[in-house]
């Protein structure tokens, strides 16, 4: 049964996105404990039955969502998936190849492994090897808050550039606010290339320079500082690191801008993934008007976890009445079970239609972002099957919640 | 004057952190224990270290600046007033010129250093720095005494040893960081192996795995969000120099049926979905509903995935009790959490001798 939607939102229908054969990238993002991962899997295998070749990059060390891959582990080689479902040929447009052989890899990223590789293809071994075994390099590349980030849309950058697969899908950190993974990589990328590391290192190299020698005393004061704060050993390894990687700074800012250009490019869409709870909502609204705000491709709102009632057409109330005119009779077996399942519906009932003021709520702020419904599942994800379950909602004649 | 008598989990604990993974209530699970244990008669601080605002808007104030601000007060208990509840947004910059500004009489430096945006830099070039400023920070709050004996806004002022604070509850990152976050001393050592930094961060390092510290967790009772507390309660426990005291386990978010079928365990026992779709066709008819097998097929449908749920439900508790920490349950509140609700919490983690 259709319900009477809100004017101006239509339906998001992932099945278009996945099957559009000029969608190369699609990321997607949310807060935490939306469901994020889980979603960006079932994208992936849909896509791949569908006949796309598809890598999922995750960031989610989640050992279950690997085994429900039929992985034991992910790491940040992408891995074939077994057990995909070949899709026939298609019909022309319906996106799929002509051999109709669709496939799926799966990765995690590696933040340092990633790190250590972009050192590597850019530096003679010799330098290399002194710049992994540097201990600011380690820590950076383990713990700057924003190299997760970085790294992720580096990969993203490589798996793109390496052309083996026609659409990839990417779960992006659980940042802490929203949309970090934007900015990280131009801070990071900012940081790494700026003069601002070079000045604190070597101030005297610009001290010659005139209308720099008051910034040079203000840089006294704060070399000082920082030497105080840091010590000065670290501040040596930050020297020897940056005079390691000089030539590659200029690489960093170019490859953040790389990324930020593929994600704006046609050919990307952003996939905003909330659950349908109040908190989750608003922090959709918040990325939403960010994407909007920098451009971003954004393809849909997808509310992950809606209930919903197959016996929608008895109502929360006529339902909890009947409950009280069975309780009113003999106790026998069958009673008991239709009042325990009519207090069940009512409270589905009420559940299904909270969510929907909620969404509603959404919609009316955002009236002309798309939206799609994903049923919310008895228990956990455990097998293909089970995101195939969920990718059942991505088809257009899904109904509505 | 008057202690409490009451016995609590955590007597004895001046720093709560509250961590959860991403989605579990985790802010408002640190907001109503706050106000729990505020109601025991001493001021309480509510730190958050994110810089999300999720404090202010917990309890609908607005934006916190870098200062200690009274956001609400703890109902009374037992004919003795609530105490206060203070919150602080605290941010590893601010923290930097504090903390410069204390110990060395920087305070110059650390404008100079604001303005040329070094203090972005001197938190992000030192990873592991912004965490120690933050946990820093807490670890102050919680060991800080009064002056002359007078207490921030409570009246009890020798009570607990002349502390400010009663305890010091921080809204902290998510589980998956929360064993990083807090070991805050092997973060810095590889970096920082003698200095001032070094320093602060065994002092800091003592107070943390000290028992005046525990960790609490915050979950649902699903299988990502269990894995991530029975994996951060055993990094907590593996973390060098004996560990960091785990807290209990606070599964947030239940709903009535959850909690009414803990207390009467299974009344009806499903059978085969034919059986229980007849058996249910019969009780729609006597109930008026008419004679519907099919709203019977559809009933049975619902009530063979609420059993799914709490099947797997069950296995996770199971899980979560065998972790060994006190759990305690919090009702999931429908309407948005607002203070009414966040009594209501507190008032549930109280009688179930968190706070």
């Amino acid at each position: 049964m259709r319900e009477p939607r809100g004017r101006g939102a239509a339906p998001l229908v992932v099945d278009n996105l996945i099957d559009d054969r000029r969608t190369r990238i699609i990321v997607c993002c949310g807060s935490g404990g939306v469901g994020k991962t889980t979603i960006a899997a079932a994208v992936g295998l849909r896509a791949a039955e569908r006949g796309r070749r598809v890598v999922v990059l995750t960031v989610d060390p989640a050992k279950r969502l690997a085994q429900s891959m039929g992985l034991t582990s992910l790491d940040n080689t992408p891995r074939l998936v077994a057990g995909i479902r070949q899709a026939g040929p298609g019909p022309a447009g319906y996106g799929g190849h002509e051999d109709g052989a669709g496939s799926m890899h799966a990765m995690m990223l590696d933040m340092k492994r990633t790190f250590d590789e972009i050192v590597e293809s850019h530096a003679d071994p010799d330098r290399a090897a002194q710049i992994l075994a540097n201990p600011f390099y380690q820590s950076l590349s383990s713990s700057f808050a924003g190299t997760q980030e970085y790294m992720a849309m580096e990969k993203l950058g490589q798996l793109r550039r390496a052309d083996e697969w026609d659409l990839i899908v990417v779960d992006t950190p659980p940042s802490r606010s929203a949309l970090d993974f934007l900015d990280a990589p131009q801070r990071l990328g900012r940081f790494l290339d700026g003069r601002l590391l070079r000045l604190l290192v070597a101030p005297a190299r610009l001290g010659g320079r005139t209308g720099l020698k008051m910034l040079n005393a203000g840089f006294g004061i704060v070399t000082g500082a920082i030497t105080k704060i840091i010590g000065s050993q670290l501040l040596r390894d930050v020297q020897t690191f940056v005079s390691a990687m000089d030539t590659m700074f200029g690489g960093f800012r170019e490859r953040a801008e790389y990324t930020y250009r593929l994600l704006r490019a046609p050919g990307t869409a952003f996939l905003v993934i909330a659950a349908p709870e109040h908190d989750a909502l608003r922090e959709a609204s918040y990325f939403v008007e960010r994407l909007e705000r920098d451009g971003m491709p954004l393809a849909g709102l997808m509310v992950n976890r809606v209930h919903r009632s197959p016996a929608a057409r008895l109502s929360a109330a006529r339902s909890l009445a009947a409950a009280e005119t069975l309780q009113g009779l003999d106790d026998g077996e069958s009673t008991a079970l239709g009042i325990t399942a009519l207090r069940r519906h009512a409270e589905l009932m009420r559940q299904a239609e909270s969510e929907r003021r909620l969404a509603r709520r959404f919609t009316l702020a955002h009236p002309l972002v798309p939206v799609a419904q994903v049923p919310a599942q008895p228990d956990d994800v455990h097998d293909l099957n089970g995101l195939r379950v969920i990718g059942a909602s991505f088809a257009p004649d899904h109904p509505p919640g | 004057m008057h202690v409490s008598v009451r016995d609590t989990d955590w007597d004895g604990v001046r720093l709560h952190v509250v961590t959860g993974k991403g989605g579990t209530g985790k802010t408002t699970v640190a907001g109503a224990l706050a106000l729990a244990l505020a109601s025991n008669g001493r001021p309480v601080l509510l730190m958050e270290v994110e810089g999300r605002q999720g404090v202010a808007q917990l309890f609908d104030v607005p934006p916190l600046p870098y200062e200690e601000r009274r956001v609400a007060v703890a109902p009374a208990d037992d004919g003795r007033p609530g105490g206060d509840v203070y919150a602080l947004a605290v941010d590893p910059q601010s923290a930097l010129i504090e903390y410069l500004e204390m110990f060395y009489n920087l305070r110059q430096a650390g404008r100079a250093l604001t303005k040329l945006g070094m203090v972005d830099f001197a938190t992000t070039i030192a990873p592991g720095l912004s965490d120690l400023l933050l946990t820093g920070k807490a670890a102050e709050a919680a060991r800080r005494k009064s002056r002359g004996g007078g207490s921030g806004g409570g009246s009890g002022s020798s009570v607990g040893g002349g502390f400010v604070y009663g305890a010091v509850v921080m809204d902290a990152p998510p589980t998956g960081r929360i064993s990083r976050f807090l070991n805050v001393s092997s973060e810095v050592s590889g970096l920082a192996k003698v200095g001032p930094i070094r320093g602060h961060a065994d002092t800091v390092q003592n107070v943390i795995r000290s028992p005046q510290t525990a960790v609490h967790f915050v979950t649902l009772l699903e299988e990502m969000p269990v894995q991530e507390t029975l994996d951060g309660i055993t990094e907590l426990r593996e973390v060098g120099g004996g560990g960091i005291q785990a807290g209990g386990i606070f599964v947030n978010m239940m709903r009535d049926a959850e909690l009414a079928d803990r207390k009467s365990a299974g009344k009806v026992t499903l059978g085969s979905k034919a059986r229980d779709t007849h058996a249910l066709q019969m009780a729609l008819k006597a109930a008026g509903l008419g004679d519907d097998a099919e709203l019977a097929a559809d009933l049975a449908g619902e009530l063979a995935d609420e059993a799914r749920t709490a099947r797997s439900q069950r296995a996770q508790r199971g899980q979560l009790v065998a972790a060994g920490q006190p759990c305690y349950e919090l009702p999931l509140i429908k309407d948005g959490i607002d203070l009414a609700a966040l009594y209501k919490l507190a008032q549930a983690l109280r009688e179930q001798g968190a706070a």
